[in-house]
């Protein structure tokens, strides 16, 4: 099917021509833009519709490198999970692009954006189609470069440079991880191909430990991409970009990459029962620790961070329990909610001029009624407050949870309480009681339709992207989710509602501060407001590290390169020298001497040796 | 009998006194007449191999080699006193300017 070259190709084309041609011209560079991806949503949208027609959907690989054993395709996987993807980075991709034209409006910078916007999309569909690891790694590698030139855009400020340094090389420390796992894998299978290595890893009859090893390996590259803790803390600094580009890459792309790909991958985890049991902790952890540092956190912006982290959390840990379904599902309706946040953030930060400090905001009620109703749905879809997509999700995840680790349900189920908490506290704050900058507050307005108008779209995915359980029934027709009493989800429905009380109670007033919490938490509301020291922890660790490692190359350079290298070669010839030096004498009986013995050496050996 | 052999040992001696000579004596002149001597003991040499296994190649060789030696003398004795114009000296002690 052609269609799915043009979906892939059309960003490129995009960013191409913006660079080469349409830089001037700010108009024509973001039609340009947002005509690729709405034709690559068309696109998606009529693969969805042939899905059912039975036809072979993927088209013909074609031969990209062959050396000897190693054989590189690039291709492109068509089916269910990939469709799901391509709608969904096309779909909230549009939206936000579309978007952007009213945030960015006046930037000087807008065709340097647009082309931006148009290589990470072309990168992050490259990931979704990819069939074979080595294409999968270049695109990954593609969306961590595109995702630093947007995270990076006002390079003017030194904090947004530095922001995309770290995401860049965050990353990095990932993708090496992911692709040590992607050699091991090829080391042992000799193919990098999904469909290959799904029929030839029975066979192959590994060690557990072996497949365990290369499982945590290419999870690696997750906890990058998807900013999971050890890794996670150039998430929030990412925040530096601008606002449309948090909600592509924190909702729809970049991070969903990494959740993506373990789905992609999950026949190459399930055989491996202790790195799934890894990667479970390793996200329940994610999860629980976003949410506390999100509770003490004053931007608006760097709450969302925080809030991206912790339901990546939930996803990973879905995998790690073996639920790529729940966590495709989730991926999905935290694309759509989590975009419409950022967007209705984003809408507020106009508004006010760039401001992102929540205390500075407050009575925004009146001001901006529809981002105030569609933040309002943001925050309840991402509570998990029925009916909308968020309940559906969650719930399904902790009920996964539930039957599997008793442990990790508590886990999450607090993790739960804590983001309906922050979002209330975040609501509140910016919404509802007084203003607390009466100057700020007389300047905000209600944000242009250009903007309005994809937070609608959006809304209305929020609301019903959960509904009849339509992903992880999309995904496999044939599943039937397990069934469980509705007491209990009654049950879960009741987290939200007691994080929203609670929140309610502290902040839903005029005079909302967090006082009274920084009271009742003492030294733990300061240690989540510095988000327990781990940026600091780590600044420390890699100081040491990197004046270890120092020390190291400076003991090679000084005494084995300098002292036996290149000291001890001078040494040789200067020591030989004098030697020599010695025989001439210049008395010319010495030389005839020495002449006659190299004659006697020489007839020596060549009469007799 | 006189045999190969014993030319080839009076050869052999000459080529020693002639190379101690040349290694030893501190006069130029003198070296240079023990260099000659070292030449006259591969002639003597060379017409002995040539009588005894009956070839006439090594006489050839020898006349070259006295007409060469002839030349090396007249050049030897040429430079020895354009030395000595310039140092006063033909004492192989004395000349050491190879080593600066």
């Amino acid at each position: 099917m052609s269609q799915v070259w043009v979906i892939l190709f059309a960003p490129l084309l995009a960013a191409g021509l913006i660079t080469l041609f349409t830089r001037r011209s700010q108009g024509l560079s973001a039609a340009l833009s947002i005509g690729a991806i709405l034709v690559g949503f068309g696109c998606a949208l009529q693969l969805f519709a042939a899905l059912g027609s039975g036809q072979p959907l993927s088209p013909a690989p074609i031969q990209w490198l062959s050396v000897g054993p190693v054989q590189v395709e690039i291709g492109a996987t068509v089916d269910r999970l990939s469709l799901l993807m391509l709608l969904v980075v096309t779909g909230v991709g549009s939206a936000i692009q579309i978007y952007s034209l009213g945030y960015m409006k006046g930037d000087p910078g807008l065709s340097r954006y647009y082309a931006c916007m148009s290589l990470f999309t072309f990168s992050m569909l490259g990931i979704v189609l990819a069939n074979n690891f080595i294409q999968m790694f270049i695109f990954w590698e593609l969306v961590g470069l595109s995702s630093y030139l947007l995270i990076g855009f006002w390079f003017e400020r030194a904090s947004a440079t530095a922001a995309g340094i770290k995401a860049f090389l965050t990353n990095r420390v990932g993708d090496f991880g992911f692709m040590l796992g992607i050699l091991m894998l090829w080391s042992y299978a000799g193919t990098f191909d999904f469909a290959q290595l799904q029929s030839r890893l029975p066979g192959l009859h590994l060690e557990a430990g072996v497949l365990a090893l290369i499982g945590l390996l290419i999870f690696c590259g997750t906890v990058g991409k998807s900013a999971q803790f050890p890794l996670h803390v150039w998430l929030p600094d990412a925040m530096e970009g601008p606002t449309p580009v948090s909600a592509l890459i924190h909702a729809a792309t970049m991070v969903a990459a990494g959740v993506y790909m373990l789905a992609r991958v999950i026949w190459l985890l399930a055989p491996a029962p202790f790195a799934l049991e890894v990667i479970a902790y390793i996200g329940g952890f994610t999860a629980l620790l976003a949410a506390l540092i999100a509770v003490a956190q004053n931007d608006i912006k760097r709450i969302l961070a925080y809030s991206t982290l912790s339901q990546l959390g939930y996803m990973v840990m879905a995998v790690g329990l073996g639920g790529d379904l729940q966590a495709m599902f989730h991926l999905t309706t935290h694309a759509f909610f989590k975009a419409l946040l950022f967007l209705t953030a984003g809408s507020v930060i106009v508004a006010l001029h760039h401001e992102q400090d929540i205390w500075k905001m407050g009575g925004l009620r009146q001001k901006m009624p529809h981002t105030f109703a569609a933040f309002l749905i943001g925050t309840l879809a991402l509570a998990g407050v029925w009916p909308l997509s968020g309940f559906y999700s969650k719930d399904e995840i902790l009920l996964l949870a539930l039957d599997h680790n008793a442990g990790l349900f508590v886990l999450a189920a607090f993790t739960a309480l804590l983001t309906s908490f922050y979002m209330g506290r975040a609501f509140g704050v910016v919404f509802l009681g007084q203003p607390r900058d009466r100057h700020a507050f007389d300047h905000a307005h209600e944000s242009p339709l250009v903007m309005t108008g994809p937070m609608l779209f959006l809304v209305v995915l929020s609301v019903a992207g959960g509904w009849f359980s339509a992903v992880p029934h999309f995904l496999q027709p044939a599943a039937a989710g397990a069934e469980h009493s509705l007491g209990l989800q009654i049950g879960l429905l009741a987290i939200p509602a007691l994080g929203f009380l609670v929140s309610g109670l502290l902040y839903w007033r005029g005079d909302a501060s967090d006082a009274p919490l920084q009271r009742a938490l003492g030294p733990l509301h300061r240690a989540m407001y510095h988000k327990f020291y781990l940026d600091e922890i780590y600044a420390v660790l890699i100081r040491y590290t990197q004046d270890l490692v120092a020390a190291v190359c400076d003991f090679i350079d000084r005494w084995i390169v300098q002292g036996l290298g290149v000291g001890g070669l001078s040494l040789g010839v200067g020591l030989v020298g004098r030697v020599v030096n010695l025989l001439q004498t210049g008395q010319v009986r010495t030389y005839a001497l020495w002449f006659g013995f190299g004659v006697v050496v020489v007839v020596y050996f060549s009469l007799i040796g | 009998m006189v045999g190969l052999d014993h030319y080839l040992l009076v050869s052999g001696l000459l080529f020693a006194l002639g190379l101690v000579g040349v290694a030893l004596r501190r006069s130029a002149l003198v070296t240079l007449m023990c260099l000659e001597m070292t030449l006259n003991a591969a002639n003597l040499a060379a017409v002995a191999f040539s009588h005894y296994l009956g070839r006439a190649e090594g006489q050839i060789l020898v006349f070259f080699t006295i007409v060469i030696a002839a030349a090396e003398v007249a050049v030897g004795l040429a430079i020895f006193v354009a030395l000595f114009r310039q140092k006063q000296t033909v004492s192989l002690d004395d000349l050491t300017s190879m080593r600066s």
